[in-house]
């Protein structure tokens, strides 16, 4: 399957003269093929849509044509994919397609002088093919690499801890149109510093351990254990696991199907890219003692587009547990038990880590979420019962499979058993993934991690919490500050704005656009607060951005509406002085500069007098 | 299942299947909405229909009717926000009334005067959309699409057809023809379709019918659209006129139905239902 390339890795990267100008007949021949990878199956839409990417560096006219009349569906639905997701594109992007990864811990780490080195150095704007087609540069959402940033990608694969003299050496490589295979490999170096593994990272594990231990206790017994464990999803919301699961295993809809979200792209967090990278045989074992206990045989993984150099090992893994019996037909012996895991690629959109989204994505839609009710679990994948799990839940569940519930209750709170891992960037001396009891107060988790003259931590990413220096004796958990795992630390050297900022604008950049108050609102906020922040703003444009906060999230048809105003809000509420002392103290700002616009007319008459200019507010 | 659920205090019963929305519809409660349209799918978009359901927010064009369910809809804090994202529509895409052919017909329109919307509150965007008048017959005028889907869903569940499609992401939403060309005229749209009917704006007009009704004698220049959208249920239900009240305890601070608008418009000509 070729899915999981964006461009081949090994294949030169002078394509073939099919990138120009496509004959028919080899295109024809080209999609044929990919329909034939993806077994004529629309819902695989975006793995082909992926394909013909990589191959053509957009999704041409023909292709659009060829793929609706194969597929029965509308060209309408391959348009509307093609202009969701970030990396697709309907105008030839370049042969070497660059993304600087956005997020608030690159530009701490020197992002912006980064990129216009870069793009200067290139010769092409931010945002732009340059015009020999060789070369694209653009900006992302966060690429998961927070702990070795400044990180990017080049088609799709993943660069880390970019500084002048690798873009030096990148710009020359790519002037030579040297084949990615060619460039050094420490560039696509991807460390997973585990800094304080805790109760799940230190466990042993034997493939396979956790599935016999399902069927020596028994499937209900097993689910009761991961009952008692009091194990709640990982991926933020934490709802109860065992009620997840126990609702899907009694639906009489037929089939049941598994999903693993590994669609990380809460900016800060890159546990999950970890555990994918380290830890994916127990992930994979856990989706399949789920898929024993709710009754499924067919799961999904669905892969963040930045993720992509975790694709061909994860086959690999997955192939491996085909071969020992723990996938594919009656597995581990046990007559009957069918289940087999195929990855599925995401292609750059935030908002398929939702979990309907996700659905949507998988059938090969763009990613936006469904109405509730019914919940996914009860109408998912194909309008079937559909369990969706973060990797993290799938990891815990393998092993309070092998140590049982009482295990995992015992450690963390009452409320948030067991533990939480915890991506940790930012202003530290140890950036990395960490694990911690729940329960454990941030200045601990600070101290850990080396953090001194800190001003504050967001914690949940931007749709998280930003918590003040004040606050630190707040605890990881359900019950005080819920995250996913995105733990950025910022020192005093910081300016909150910028930080503020560049979460507002995420949001706008990834809302779906399904719903009023959030695509329009989200856009809203952004411009408010830039007005603000610019020195723009009166005292009645604080009162209208606290306004507009509220109406984005109290109208918002899903999470990410709910949560693109926190980062203003919970900053609003910490620091309230910041935002007073932005403002302009004149109780009227016009729309536009009067004095400015009569320059002209100033020159043309060859006066600067007094009188030649005019003021629209007395001072 | 059928029952009762209380909205502002009035009872409105509802029958098997029915949403809030329907349910209240059909006993001539009006709750504004415009992605919606009796006999379509349930899309819940524009959240202009958003209540609070037993004190959780929801959209009422979207969830199902339920026994007992306590439903606010015209608190003043809903309303508020219901004109907010109104306001957004407006400054989203480009609708200037005056020299609208739809002017009068218009739901948005429409649901701008029942929220006594005075301006646009909101800075303008000022968006660039290009017209598509390729069609003999239909016209769409994309500054005016307001992304409710109604095309979408009408040309494939009424007309058997995928004519529309909306595309692109966030603010970058965009209505998008099923056609070789993306035009209209290459699409296999016929003027006798429901999707050509069924725009809630002036997005999609059928030509040479913009004034077959003069300006002053459309349906929204006599009748507000809180009667419009319900007396056609009304009518269906043969339901009597008068609201049989609930709980009194419930109603919101300033009234029932409608008394946002009562109390800042001139009172509308009387409806005679059954007329």
């Amino acid at each position: 399957m070729v899915y999981g390339v964006a461009h081949d890795f090994s294949i030169a990267m002078g394509h073939d003269d099919s990138t120009k100008l496509p004959s028919n007949s080899k295109m024809n021949t080209f999609i044929e093929s990919v329909l034939v990878q993806a077994d004529y199956k629309p819902e695989r839409l975006l793995q082909m849509l992926r394909a013909v990417q990589a191959q053509y560096l957009h999704i041409p006219q023909m292709a659009i044509e060829q793929l609706a009349a194969a597929l029965h569906i509308p060209r309408t639905q391959i348009i509307a994919v093609a202009e969701f997701y970030s990396f697709l594109h309907l105008t030839p992007q370049g042969r070497y397609d660059i993304h600087i990864s956005d997020s608030i811990t690159d530009r701490m780490l020197g992002k912006e002088k980064l990129l216009n080195y870069l793009a200067e150095k290139l010769k092409v704007k931010v945002g732009q093919v340059r015009a020999d087609g060789l070369v694209s540069l653009n900006n992302t959402s966060c690429t998961g690499m927070c702990d070795q940033g400044p990180a990017g990608l080049v088609n799709g694969y993943a660069l880390t801890r970019l500084d002048h003299s690798r873009i030096d050496v990148i710009v020359q490589l790519i002037e030579q149109q040297a084949p990615l295979s060619d460039w050094p490999a420490e560039f696509f170096a991807v460390d997973e510093p585990i800094r304080k593994p805790g109760l799940l990272l230190n466990q042993p594990f034997n493939s396979g351990a956790a599935l016999a231990a399902t069927f020596a206790r028994g499937l209900a017994e097993t689910l009761a254990e991961v009952d008692s464990s009091n194990l709640r999803g990982r991926g933020g919301a934490g709802f109860k696991t065992a009620l997840k699961w126990r609702t899907c295993s009694v639906q009489a809809a037929t089939p049941h199907y598994v999903i693993c979200n590994a669609d990380e792209g809460e900016p800060g967090t890159f546990k999950d890219r970890m555990l994918l990278d380290l830890y994916a045989d127990q992930i994979f074992e856990g989706m399949t003692l789920c898929a024993a206990i709710i009754g499924s045989d067919q799961g999904l993984l669905y892969l963040r587009a930045e993720y992509l150099f975790l694709y061909e090992q994860l086959q690999r893994v997955l192939q491996r547990r085909r071969e020992s019996g723990l996938l594919g037909r009656n597995i581990l012996g046990r007559d009957g038990f069918d289940f087999d895991i195929e990855i599925r690629m995401g292609a750059g959109a935030y908002i398929c880590g939702e979990a309907s989204a996700q659905i949507e994505s998988l059938e090969g839609k763009p990613g936006i979420p469904r109405v509730k009710p019914p919940n996914s679990v009860i109408c998912g994948y194909q309008r079937k019962p559909t369990v969706v799990d973060n990797v993290e839940t799938f990891f815990a569940a393998t092993h309070i499979a092998i140590q049982g519930g009482q295990w995992f209750a015992e450690v963390g709170t009452p409320q948030s058993t067991g533990s939480k891992l915890l991506s940790i960037s930012g202003d530290c001396a140890r950036p990395g993934i960490y694990e911690y009891p729940f329960g454990t107060p941030i200045e601990d988790i600070l101290r850990d991690c080396g953090a001194d003259d800190v001003m504050g931590v967001q914690v949940g990413g931007p749709s998280g919490t930003f918590i003040s220096s004040r606050e630190l004796q707040r605890r990881i958990a359900f019950e005080d500050l819920s995250t996913a795992g995105s733990f950025i630390v910022f020192n005093s050297s910081r300016n909150i704005f910028d930080i503020v900022q560049n979460f507002t604008d995420f949001f706008a950049h990834e809302s779906c656009g399904f719903c009023t108050p959030c695509r329009v609102g989200t856009t809203l906020l952004k411009n408010q607060l830039q007005k603000i922040v610019e020195g723009n703003g009166a005292a009645v444009d604080l009162e209208e951005l606290s306004e507009l906060c509220l109406i984005v999230k109290n109208n918002s048809h899903c999470g990410l509406g709910d949560s693109a105003a926190n980062p203003i809000l919970s900053t609003l509420a910490s620091h309230p002085e910041l935002y007073l002392n932005q403002l302009k103290q004149s109780s009227f700002t016009p729309g536009f500069d009067l004095d400015a616009t009569l320059a002209v007319a100033r020159r043309m008459a060859q006066r600067d007098d007094d009188a030649a200019h005019l003021s629209q507010v007395e001072n | 299942m059928s029952g009762t659920l209380c909205i502002d205090g009035i009872a409105v019963p509802f029958s098997d299947g029915q949403t809030i929305i329907e349910a209240a519809r059909t006993a001539g409660v009006y709750i504004p909405y415009l992605c919606h349209r009796p006999g379509y799918a349930p899309y819940g978009s524009c959240k202009l229909c958003t209540v609070k359901v037993n004190g959780r927010t929801n959209t009422a064009c979207t969830l199902p009717a339920a026994d007992g369910q306590t439903v606010i809809s015209n608190s003043p804090d809903l309303q508020h926000d219901r004109q907010r994202i109104t306001q957004m529509l407006f400054v989203e895409g480009n609708h200037f009334c005056p020299s609208c052919e739809k002017s009068g017909n218009c739901q948005l329109q429409a649901v701008a005067y029942h929220q006594n919307m005075l301006d646009n509150h909101y800075p303008h965007f000022y968006a660039q959309r290009e017209l598509d008048a390729s069609h003999p017959d239909i016209l769409i005028d994309h500054d005016r699409c307001i992304f409710c889907n109604l095309c979408v869903r009408a040309s494939k569940e009424k007309d058997g057809k995928e004519v529309f499609g909306i595309a692109g992401r966030g603010i970058h939403k965009r209505l998008i023809v099923n056609s070789p060309t993306g035009k209209l005229k290459d699409s296999d749209i016929s003027v006798d379709d429901e999707a050509a009917h069924v725009c809630p704006t002036g997005a999609i007009l059928v030509k040479r019918s913009a004034y077959l009704a003069p300006i002053g004698e459309r349906i929204y220049d006599h009748h507000p659209i809180s009667e419009v959208a319900c007396e056609r249920a009304v009518l269906e239900a043969g339901a009597a006129t008068g609201y049989p009240s609930c709980d009194q305890t419930k109603l919101p601070q300033n009234g029932g139905p409608d008394s946002h608008y009562a109390a800042t418009m001139p009172p509308a000509p009387d409806i005679k239902h059954g007329r």
